[in-house]
């Protein structure tokens, strides 16, 4: 991940050809594909001054929109981090029938269309559903509130959490472990000292990969949601309400908020991978 | 290794180095071009090409400006810059190749639940046009909330004839837009809407709650669903006959009526964007006690999924919904299909096109097709937007506007 | 921490994946049981449900829905789709990560972020900001509209959207692995007379090719199965600009939810695909695991 972290290549001596076009390429596409249109969304909120942008964010509605998005989200990637953790451990210490094929299916809700997950979900959760038919005399209702919301978001993020701690947890050295054990340390004394300290930036980038990815979904959750003003209605549903409501502005100073959230976290995230490939010593010396 | 090593300290005048390894790609560019192109986007009219190199010239002046690079570098750098312009030039040409069209065809943008109605009226009005005129005419449909519908036109989308759920989003193509005139209303008869509606109660099968008027709705446990008003015009609708019942009772106030819609949207457990989704939160999914729903919907639902499930439940008194049409002017004047639009908005009126709308559970307008379908439709009292809430553009600034008395439900 | 480093990434890897598989006993059994009762719920069952529903009318009806002409169209529309963006990404993937892989300069890491913006962005946002450009009322739509370029609500509007979510897909795939390889191999090439081209061809695309590959089957799968940014810029004409997902929303919305898991379930088919594809590849060239997953796009 962060290029710049690592020393890769000795200063510029540009033997390699290509530099100017490949660059030239990069930069034209990307200005072109996302700075651009990224940019439209800040002049456009830029119409509206700084004390109606508050005032829009302000909104009860709205606030009550971030709040859950952002809430959603992070009770997701937490549920995701512990269970992520279960997951890639028992898939990188353990050997069981089929090991193979249960690691092929973490990556399932990646590669599964959005939309697609939504309806199942639905259908599974609904009260007349699947599992719904079975939660609802227990009083437990999952879809149309957001308990539904988090768990389609406990669907799309589970991937990202295994995928950064598993490689991880394959590259913990046993020895230390062994070392661990024979100096009269119990399994869990050697989780909590030796194992979950170097799987810390690991487990950190996980979650902020599926709280990144959580509080912008979309395609799952709005059919599962129930879509509720102040109760169930996520913020990118809202951008889309106001938009249809020809309050373009709003829209868009919504989805800038959201934005610089995005940004905000992307960078984390990438500091946070540096951090963990500098404390795991992957040192790629080419 | 060793050869690599001793290569790196003679790049240090990098000058001698640079121009020859970054000739070298700019003497491939057109081999790379003319792969791009094979990809199997070949232009078909070249003439879109013209933007593309003014782009390309502009930027390739910018960047002369900005590059501080050796000469040839920058060239490269060129290239690539072309490259990446001409490869996404491709869209809209291939666009172009995409949107070749044989025949005429027309756009109509309508909102949710005319899906089954204009799927027969289209192919109605197609053989007719073609036993008229000999031409081969091909309507496309887009469905959905009906804001959300007026808002992509205004936004571009093509719509030659918009078929909205109610007049205040036909309005906004006129003021928003400035697409069709503001006295679009008065161009065809009976308001420009050929068929009308109202709004009913849908309850699952033998009432087990009981719901008879709109003072059930409020009763606590009794599930209500209904769409979201902001975005879905059905939903205006249900929401205005709830208010209209509320203050018709006697020594009803605003205060009174608003408090009614607020205890009615307290028992709404889903609020979907559109007419479509609740009805099938509530008879797919199951969920609530009661749809208030438009009243060809109702029947929809009840005739096409099993009359043993659900019953229609008409209240004594509702609204007249009156879903209007309009040709988009901007639209049929640029591409040439102002006749056969206006044809087809006409042909809603003839009787082949109201029996077709009766057929599907609208009320016709036509006396004589009225009278043949009069036992589908319960007779019920209707209050009218323009009698009961002096038109469309004040009850959206009351009601529906950001800060109007929706809003006030889930505000505080 | 000195112990953990390892100079030498294939000998630790095959250590590692060598390595015997720790303690048995009790406590295995419960977290292996957990682990796999978690996936069945939030995972597997999911996944199952769309094949259940998608033949709860039977075959005959299933095969009828996926037969429908505009089911047809949908599909057509979204490999095209698929078709346009994926070149466009490949190219854009290669030749971004040959320049920030194998060269240093000022605000690289800059260019990774915005390369990597894309993933982090709500796909909503991704829509709305192609209405902003394009629109009627937008920054370009006015000169769109006079020189009848269509791109809002039309095919490029789609491609656009989807090229948007689905940027960072290769790009990030190459970027890593090619970081890993260094530069050695391509400068031996060069020094012994091949030419740029040359070098690239021989030497550095049969080194990325599995990385290719792979992000070519993730990119497809995202660019298949776009859903939030494609709603809004789509216009939802039917038979015209519907996707395939966009085509399973509206079966729902008509009641006719076998109709919508029908095609909802040959996106599942293709999720299924990407995933052995996914398994194909980790077998044929393992070191792309420890190179690609730390990055947001697995």
């Amino acid at each position: 991940m962060s290029a710049t972290a690592l020393p890769t290549v000795p200063r510029a001596r540009r033997v390699l050809p290509g530099f100017g076009l490949t660059l030239g390429y990069t930069l034209t596409y990307v200005s072109l594909l996302v700075l651009l249109p990224l940019a439209t969304a800040f002049f456009k909120t830029a119409e509206l001054g700084w004390s109606e942008f508050v005032a829009v964010i302000a909104a009860p509605r709205v606030l009550a929109s971030l709040e859950l998005s952002f809430g959603a989200a992070a009770i997701a990637a937490l549920v995701n981090s512990v269970a992520g953790l279960l997951v890639a451990w028992v898939l990188a210490r353990y050997d069981f029938p089929l090991r193979r094929v249960v690691d092929a299916l973490v990556d399932l809700p990646f590669a599964l269309p959005t939309a697609v997950a939504g309806i199942a979900l639905t259908a599974l959760y609904a009260p007349s559903g699947w599992l719904g038919r079975w939660l609802a005399p227990l009083g437990i209702q999952v879809a149309y509130t957001p308990l539904g919301i988090i768990v389609a978001l406990i669907f799309i993020g589970l991937p990202f959490v295994v995928r950064t701690v598993q490689p991880v947890l394959e590259d913990l050295d046993a020895e230390v472990e062994q070392a661990a054990a024979t100096l009269g340390a119990t399994r869990l004394q050697t989780f909590l000292r030796i194992i979950l300290p170097a799987l810390w930036p690991a487990l950190l980038t996980g979650f902020a990969l599926a709280f990144a990815r959580a509080i912008g979904e979309y395609g799952s959750v709005i059919f599962i949601a129930g879509n509720m003003p102040l109760r169930s209605e996520i913020a990118p549903l809202l951008i889309v309400t106001k938009l249809e409501q020809y309050q373009y502005a709003a829209a868009t100073a919504i989805a800038v908020v959201m934005l610089v959230v995005s940004f905000v976290l992307l960078l984390g995230i990438n500091a946070l991978q540096g951090w963990s490939q500098r404390r795991l010593g992957i040192a790629r010396t080419t | 290794m060793k050869t690599r090593r001793r290569r790196l300290p003679d790049g240090r005048t990098a000058a001698r180095h640079a121009p020859v390894n970054s000739r070298r790609p700019s003497g491939e560019a057109p081999g790379t071009a003319s792969g791009v192109a094979a990809n199997g986007y070949a232009p078909r009219e070249p003439i879109h090409y013209q933007w593309v190199f003014e782009a390309a010239a502009a930027i390739t002046v910018g960047c002369r400006v900005i590059s501080r690079e050796q000469d040839s570098m920058h060239r490269a750098g060129l290239v690539g810059v072309l490259f990446a312009l001409i490869g996404l030039a491709f869209l809209p040409v291939a666009a172009k190749a995409a949107g070749d069209r044989p025949t005429v065809t027309l756009l109509n943008v309508s909102y949710d639940p005319t899906r089954e109605f204009y799927e027969a009226f289209n192919a109605a009005f197609a053989a007719d046009w073609k036993r008229r005129t000999g031409e081969t005419v091909v309507i496309n449909q887009s469905h959905g909330g009906s804001g959300k519908q007026a808002r992509a036109v205004i936004d571009g989308l093509d719509a030659d004839v918009v078929t909205l759920a109610l007049a205040y989003d036909v309005d906004a193509l006129a003021t928003q837009g400035k697409m069709i005139p503001a006295d679009w209303q008065k161009r065809l008869p009976q308001n420009s809407t050929p068929y009308t509606s109202t709004i009913v109660f849908l309850v699952r099968a033998g009432n087990p709650k009981g719901i008879h008027d709109w003072s059930d709705l409020v009763r606590p446990g009794v599930g209500v669903i209904t769409p979201n008003p902001k975005t879905s015009g059905g939903a205006r609708w249900n929401y205005l006959a709830a208010w209209a019942y509320a203050r018709s009772k006697p020594a009803a106030t605003d205060a009174s009526a608003q408090a009614f819609v607020q205890a009615l949207f307290k028992n709404v457990p889903v609020l979907d964007s559109g007419a479509r989704g609740s009805t099938v939160t509530f008879v797919e999914r199951q969920v609530g006690d009661v749809l208030l729903a438009w009243e060809n919907e109702a029947l929809l639902a009840v005739n096409k999924l099993g009359a043993g499930k659900f019953e229609i439940v008409v209240p004594p008194q509702s609204i007249l919904a009156e879903p209007p049409v309009s040709i988009v002017d901007k639209v049929v004047d640029r591409r040439g299909t102002r006749k056969v639009a206006e044809a087809y908005l006409a042909y809603l009126y003839t009787p082949a096109g109201q029996e077709l709308a009766a057929k599907s559970y609208f009320r016709p307008r036509d006396a004589t097709i009225a009278a043949k379908y009069a036992a589908q439709f319960h007779p019920v009292k209707l209050l009218t937007i323009d009698g009961d809430f002096g038109g469309w553009a004040r009850a959206q600034a009351r009601h529906f506007a950001d800060g109007g008395t929706f809003d006030q439900i889930y505000g505080h | 921490m000195t112990a953990l480093a390892h100079d030498s990434d294939g000998e630790t890897l095959a250590a590692v994946t060598r390595r015997p598989r720790a303690a048995r006993g009790a406590g295995r059994s419960v977290l292996i049981g957990s682990a796999l009762v978690y996936l069945g719920l939030f995972v597997l069952l999911p996944f199952v449900v769309v094949f259940g529903e998608a033949f709860a009318k039977g075959v005959a009806s299933y095969f009828a829905s996926l037969a429908d002409p505009k089911a047809l169209a949908a599909m057509r529309l979204t490999l095209t789709v698929a078709l346009i963006v994926v070149p466009l990404n490949l190219v854009f993937g290669v030749a971004s990560a040959w320049a920030i892989a194998k060269y240093e300069f000022r605000g690289k890491s800059a260019l990774v972020t915005l390369i990597d913006l894309p993933f982090a962005v709500s796909p909503v946002i991704a829509g709305l900001i192609y209405v902003l450009l394009f629109g009627a009322r937008g920054w370009l739509g006015p000169w769109l509209r006079e020189h009848d370029i269509p791109i809002l609500f039309a095919v490029p509007g789609i491609v656009l959207a989807t090229v948007f979510v689905t940027l960072p897909f290769i790009s990030r795939e190459l970027i890593a692995l090619m970081q890993s390889q260094g530069r050695d191999e391509e400068e031996t090439a060069l020094s012994l007379g091949a030419s740029g081209w040359q070098t690239f061809w021989r030497v550095t695309l049969p080194n990325i090719r599995w990385g290719l590959l792979y992000g070519v089957l993730l990119c497809n799968a995202r660019a298949m199965g776009e859903f939030g940014a494609v709603s809004v810029v789509s216009g939802h004409i039917r038979g015209l600009t519907n996707t395939m997902p966009l085509h399973v929303e509206i079966l729902y919305n008509e009641y006719n939810s076998a109709a919508a898991f029908a095609v909802a379930s040959l996106l599942a088919v293709l999720a299924l695909m990407t995933l052995i594809g996914r398994a194909a590849l980790d077998a044929r060239a393992p070191e792309l695991r420890r190179t690609t997953l730390p990055s947001p796009n697995t």
